[in-house]
């Protein structure tokens, strides 16, 4: 276990998160995709902290980040609900009307 | 590192980026979902190898315990149980493709070919740390992430309610009824 494994398998986790986000049409796997991006930094901060140097930040930063994810997920979730009963649907594309 | 400890990590690495993969390319959004679930775990094994029990159980916690199970109820809500399909179709697949090919031969070369100035780890219980520096040097981001969270709860009860006509003016108090 090395440091630029490390990093490899996290560049490995964002690409797949990237790709999630850029193909999906569904709003829930696009926020599957951004949980998996989330996580990868995570990855990368802990990495960092374990290599590099040995002070809390990168786990304390960490903690933040996954605090968000789960703000984040609760409030676009809910959204998601809220489309679906306006439109019938939840693709991403099919939601755009401003007002109507 | 070496011997069990460097197969335990190799197999999480595996489990995280494998799962993460079916991620990206199952057609069905309950799989992808469920997929979605084995790469945090494997992420949680990963952090145990890098010496932050905390976030391990914190990430067992919050994203195994939690989101996945928002996520799964986000798909059983948001489509109707009569479709034949549940819906994921996809677009724009090889040009994304491409694009996250070329992305991650650039940042593992990156990654690779920076030399770090890497010290040898070291194992040691992190929760308490954390929970000290979280009531002294981190206390105002801490603070600031509880009155997010109660945003985002109330947020979150406010745009999932459903739309109830506005009530009469004689309706307001609960206990006329």
């Amino acid at each position: 276990m090395t440091l630029d494994k490390l990093l490899v398998i996290a560049a490995a986790l964002f690409c797949c998160g990237l790709y999630t986000v850029m193909t999906r049409r569904n709003a829930v796997a696009v926020l599957m995709g951004v949980e998996l991006i989330l996580n990868a930094t995570n990855i990368n901060f802990v990495a960092f902290s374990f290599f590099l140097n040995r002070m809390m930040g990168g786990q304390i930063f960490a903690v933040f980040v996954i605090v968000l994810a789960a703000a984040e997920a609760a409030v676009a979730l809910a959204i998601f609900l809220r489309m679906f009963s306006t439109t019938g649907t939840v693709e991403v594309d099919a939601a755009d009307e401003l007002k109507g | 590192m070496s011997g069990p400890a460097e197969y335990i990590f190799f197999a999480a690495a595996a489990m995280t980026v494998g799962a993460a993969i079916l991620v990206a390319i199952l057609p069905n959004i309950l799989y992808a979902a469920v997929a979605l679930l084995f790469s945090f775990a494997g992420v949680a094994g990963l952090y145990v190898l890098l010496s932050a029990d905390f976030l391990a159980a914190t990430q067992i916690l919050v994203y195994v315990g939690g989101i996945i199970v928002l996520l799964l109820f986000a798909v059983f809500l948001s489509n109707r149980i009569s479709d034949t399909k549940i819906t994921n179709p996809t677009h724009f697949r090889l040009p994304a493709a491409t694009i996250c090919l070329v992305l991650f031969g650039v940042l593992s070369y990156a990654a690779v070919s920076t030399p770090y100035a890497v010290k040898k780890g070291v194992y040691l219980p992190t929760a308490a740390d954390i929970g000290e520096l979280l009531m002294t040097r981190y206390l105002l981001p801490f603070e600031v992430a509880s009155v997010l969270l109660l945003a985002a709860l109330i947020g979150a009860a406010l745009l999932s309610r459903p739309d109830r006509p506005a009530p009469e003016k004689g309706d307001m108090e609960e206990g006329k009824r």
